[in-house]
């Protein structure tokens, strides 16, 4: 019986939580029919998740051989009780010191962190929530360039009531951010009456899988100190980095190349859950300059601390320079192999994907599959690979990308196998796709003389059709008949 | 080249601007009932190091049976670790990997049936409590956020009884925009809340052109140490059904009811009007928990909100993924709190000792001439100080705080921290500290009153002379 008290806030009442995209879609499709190489071998491959599964044996063999950093057994149990206890929300010393000193190693010791500057949340989605409270106002905006990370409409706007903008990028220079474009995108903003706050850069990128070059960084951090805007970097990715060029983050160039820049305006995020696998620990971390953030953020950290049993564990793991040093050149060794193995079995068959060297994923080219270069032909290609070639990858649209037809595929997030079956079924669908599509381009040529179903084999003829992806895309086509 | 740059409407040596969030003083701190704790920790007490330090009974932290939580995982380590097989049967979780990636804002099923079997067993099995409509959040503090982010908006309100929970300043009004308007109660009738008063606070938000989405009760109450009586708690029921709100019932002190009456949950009356034929009430009711005071694992971060609500269940679960509880803590604790022995026992044990506690400062205090409200729950008492004030007032209040402080040594909770009306009561904290550092107290508060009583009695025979 709803009555009327199930009036709730505008907040819940509305969708702001961003689970009605079609991000979410091809999920549900896994959801109902999961990919299992013994058990379900034709189900729908999870292709949509930037996990990385690829280094975890590493830390378990750690954690077997470290017991001591488990307060709950034999050899940890001394610290059980002041652990348990400890709810300060500047965090247990010790992880604070061991995480500073891990951001330096992850960025080659070209950047330094200071521990009192580091902030818990409830991993990097806490911490974008806690940023946007603490940065602006509901109503005002973030520029954020495309393609971006589809959760960052929840994340930043959800409770707080800011706005994302886009900054277009394309693919004409790889989706590298220019001045132009953020230029552009700030004037529109401000000729529309919205204040800007702050540009939120992901740098490696989700979805692209590229790292943003210096002089980009530079250009950012002086467009914010001479707009007073605040520049948030995700750096979620920057453990993930894999080939060259090297990474470089904000906190390198402020320091080296722009030192001029208004620090106070550079916030970092950063999380445990794609570097290392460990999503389930809940651990965000705002990274601030800004002596006024790192104190409103600390407070707010009390809404999504990080919990202690977890702080005590990563504090050990984390100052075990000489492990985390093996794990993050392990983790990069395997993790180029996984994407070499991927992107060439793409080239195989004509796919390309946009030159990446970071991330766990790949940013797939499937323009020339398009029928139309429009965002209903993506969704409707997406459809078919997920129902048809049953994986479940990700549709540029839901990155707001302005170009349609491409898709990233995550690749970092299942074993040796599954990655064959995988790009079995791709190369299988390209190939249909190719032939189909030859097929078709010859009939055009020679003019369309039969345009009637064919009697003999009709039910054969018709099954090849339906399986077809150009049938699905547009079956009032007459080149549909054509194919038997 | 480029586009035209508009003009800028600041300086850029202003200081870059920040949110009105982030400027506001609404993050609470600047209350005394945080700057005893600053005292503390520029002064701590130790018994050895500095026994002349600042002893901490502002912090409701239960210590009393962190022994019971060791043992239980020295006897079963494969609670601790995470090898295969022995992961604890039921979890569902076989590994280091499997619990590393679990992110799902569901919750580990295997945690979510022990939270209900363990908040059912401290009811006395007299409510059931469905593991799906369990959301998990880091701590209580996000819980009550949460909430009043999907009960309220910006500008609404919240009917709280005083004396409450300080902290629901912040966690309640500071990012949501809500405001809190105070159910006054007074010792008249031992400070439970009367629909009269409901009423009266009701009409003031309404005056004051807010809307009113729900009253927030804690049960067993933080100041107070006492559990709401059944016929408040129907009275309360009926008051929201009436004015078509909510209740929040933050339940967060049920496992350490330690004497009668027996904790009445908000649980047990839904179900009871349910059987009556009143289902429409559960709707509106929504239950907050925490492991942090029952099993003093603060540091854990392990809240829940509980709804009857579907709407409020799936907005919960989705906004909780900005607050999870870590899938390492969540294992660990799955299989503690389902092992039903050890459940039962914690819960008995812990209870005795937080009894022992209570009686022992209400007999030190007694003894003193301090006499405090009848309590039969949490980790603290509410102690009557109000015929020491030197005037009825809250400054006079805080005069008497602020000696307790500095002369004293004691860092204790004015009242009026936590909006109490009556001036003179203060909250003292008794299961954060060993024993003897408990004795320590008393022994300090019965010197501070004797000499207070011979001032006071030679004033008076000064002034008779």
């Amino acid at each position: 019986m709803a009555c009327n008290v199930e009036l709730l806030s505008k907040i819940a009442a509305g969708d702001g939580h961003g689970e009605n995209s079609s991000y979410f879609d091809g999920w549900k499709a896994y959801d109902m029919d999961s990919f299992d190489l013994h058990h379900n071998p034709k189900g729908v491959i999870q292709m949509g998740l930037a996990e990385n599964q690829m280094s975890l044996d590493l830390i378990e063999e750690w954690s077997m051989n470290h017991p001591e950093a488990s307060i709950c057994t034999v050899h940890g149990a001394s610290h059980f009780k002041r652990i348990a206890n400890f709810q300060d929300y500047h965090g247990l010393p010790e992880f604070r010191q061991a995480m500073a000193k891990f951001m330096g190693q992850v960025r080659g010791g070209k950047a330094t962190f200071d521990p009192d500057r580091i902030l818990m949340s409830g991993g990097a989605t806490g911490a974008q929530d806690t940023l946007a409270f603490c940065l602006a106002n509901p109503g005002e905006a973030y520029l954020v360039p495309t393609p971006y990370y589809p959760a960052f409409d929840r994340d930043c706007c959800w409770r707080s009531g800011v706005k994302l903008l886009p900054i277009e990028c394309h693919s004409s220079n790889d989706f590298t951010l220019t001045k132009e474009a953020l230029v552009a995108a700030y004037d529109d903003a401000r000729s529309k009456g919205i204040r800007v706050k702050g540009i939120l850069i992901t740098n490696p990128s989700n979805p692209l899988g590229t790292i943003m070059d210096r002089g980009t960084l530079a250009m950012l951090a002086t467009f914010a100190t001479d707009h007073r805007v605040h520049l948030i970097c995700d750096e979620i990715y920057a453990g993930t980095v894999f080939a060259q060029p090297e990474f470089v983050s904000i906190a390198e160039v402020i320091e080296r190349d722009v030192p001029g820049c208004n620090k106070d305006l550079i916030h970092i995020v950063y999380s445990l859950s794609k570097d290392f696998g460990f999503p389930g620990f809940r651990v965000g971390v705002i990274y601030s300059y800004n002596d006024a953030v790192v104190a409103c953020a600390r407070k707010m950290s009390s809404f999504g601390l990080v919990s202690s049993q977890t702080q005590y564990f990563l504090a050990k793991m984390l100052s075990d320079e000489e492990f985390m040093g093996r794990f993050l050149r392990e983790s990069a060794r395997r993790l180029a192999a996984r994407h070499e193995r991927f992107t060439s079995g793409l080239r195989e068959v004509g796919i390309g994907c946009l030159r990446g060297n970071a991330g766990l994923f790949s940013w797939m080219d499937l323009r020339g599959m398009l029928h139309e270069k429009t965002p209903q032909a993506e969704l409707e290609l997406w459809r078919v690979i997920i129902h048809k070639v049953k994986l479940n990858v990700s549709p540029g649209t839901s990155f707001h990308c302005s170009e349609p037809g491409w898709f990233r595929v995550c690749h970092a997030n299942m074993d040796d196998e599954t990655m064959e079956v995988a790009l079995d079924r791709i190369r299988r669908f390209v190939r249909q796709h190719q032939h189909q599509k030859a097929k078709a381009e010859r009939w055009a040529a020679m003019g369309q003389l039969r345009l009637s179903m064919p009697r003999r084999g009709g039910a054969a003829a018709s099954h090849l059709a339906l399986s077809s992806p150009m049938a699905l895309l547009s079956p009032q086509s007459p080149m549909v008949h054509a194919a038997s | 080249m480029g586009g035209k740059l508009l003009l800028l409407d600041a300086s850029p040596e202003a200081p870059p601007p920040l949110s009105q969030v982030a400027t506001s003083g609404a993050h609470g701190e600047d209350s005394p009932y945080f700057a005893g704790w600053k005292a503390y920790d520029q002064d701590p007490y130790h018994v050895i190091f500095n026994p002349s330090g600042v002893i901490q009974m502002g912090l409701a932290e239960n210590q009393v049976s962190f022994d019971l939580l060791e043992g239980y995982l020295r006897e079963h380590p494969e609670a601790a670790g995470w090898g295969g097989a022995g992961a604890g049967a039921g979890s569902g979780v076989a590994s280091f990997r499997d619990n590393a990636l679990f992110q799902d804002y569901h919750g580990l099923k295997a945690f979510r049936k022990a939270m209900a079997s363990f908040m059912e067993k401290i009811r006395g099995g007299k409510a059931r409590f469905d593991p799906d409509r369990i959301v998990l959040t880091a701590g209580a503090t996000a819980a009550n956020e949460l909430l009043t982010f999907i009960l309220a908006n910006p500008g609404d309100a919240l009917l709280i009884p005083t004396p409450y929970y300080p902290g629901f300043d912040r966690d309640l009004r500071w990012r949501t925009g809500v405001n809190i308007v105070p159910v006054h109660c007074d010792s008249a009738n031992g400070f439970q809340v009367t629909v009269a008063a409901l009423q009266a606070a009701y009409e003031e938000a309404d005056a004051a052109g807010m809307r009113v989405r729900g009253v927030l009760l804690t049960n067993p109450s933080n100041p107070l140490g006492t559990t709401v009586k059944r016929s408040v708690l129907e009275d309360v029921l009926d008051f929201v059904a009436r004015k078509n709100i909510h209740l929040i019932s933050d339940e967060i002190y049920s496992g350490s009811v330690f004497t009668a009456p027996d904790l009445v949950s908000v649980a047990e009356l839904v179900e009871s009007r349910a059987r009556r034929g009143d289902s429409g009430i559960a709707e509106r009711v929504h239950i907050v928990y925490s492991l942090s005071k029952d099993m003093g694992l603060p540091g854990f971060r392990v809240g829940v909100v509980y709804s009857y609500s579907d709407a409020v269940v799936t907005t919960a679960r989705r906004m909780s993924s900005f607050t999870l509880v870590s899938s390492q803590t969540q294992k660990t604790l799955a299989a503690m709190l389902s092992d039903a022995a050890f459940a039962d026992a914690y819960i008995r044990t812990n209870r005795e000792r937080l009894r022992e506690r209570h009686d022992h400062i209400v007999a030190g205090l007694a003894r003193a001439g301090v006499p405090c409200l009848r309590g039969n729950a949490g980790l603290f008492v509410w102690m009557d100080m109000r015929r020491r004030l030197d005037e009825a007032t809250v400054a006079g209040e805080l005069r008497l705080w602020d000696r307790m402080l500095h002369e004293v040594k004691l860092n204790i909770s004015p009242g009026s921290s936590c909006h109490c009306s009556e001036p003179g009561w203060f909250r003292v904290c008794f299961a954060n500290m060993s024993l003897a550092t408990l004795d320590v107290a008393l022994a300090r508060m019965s010197r501070f009153l004797h000499k207070w009583n011979k001032y006071n009695n030679t004033a008076r025979t000064a002034l008779e002379k």
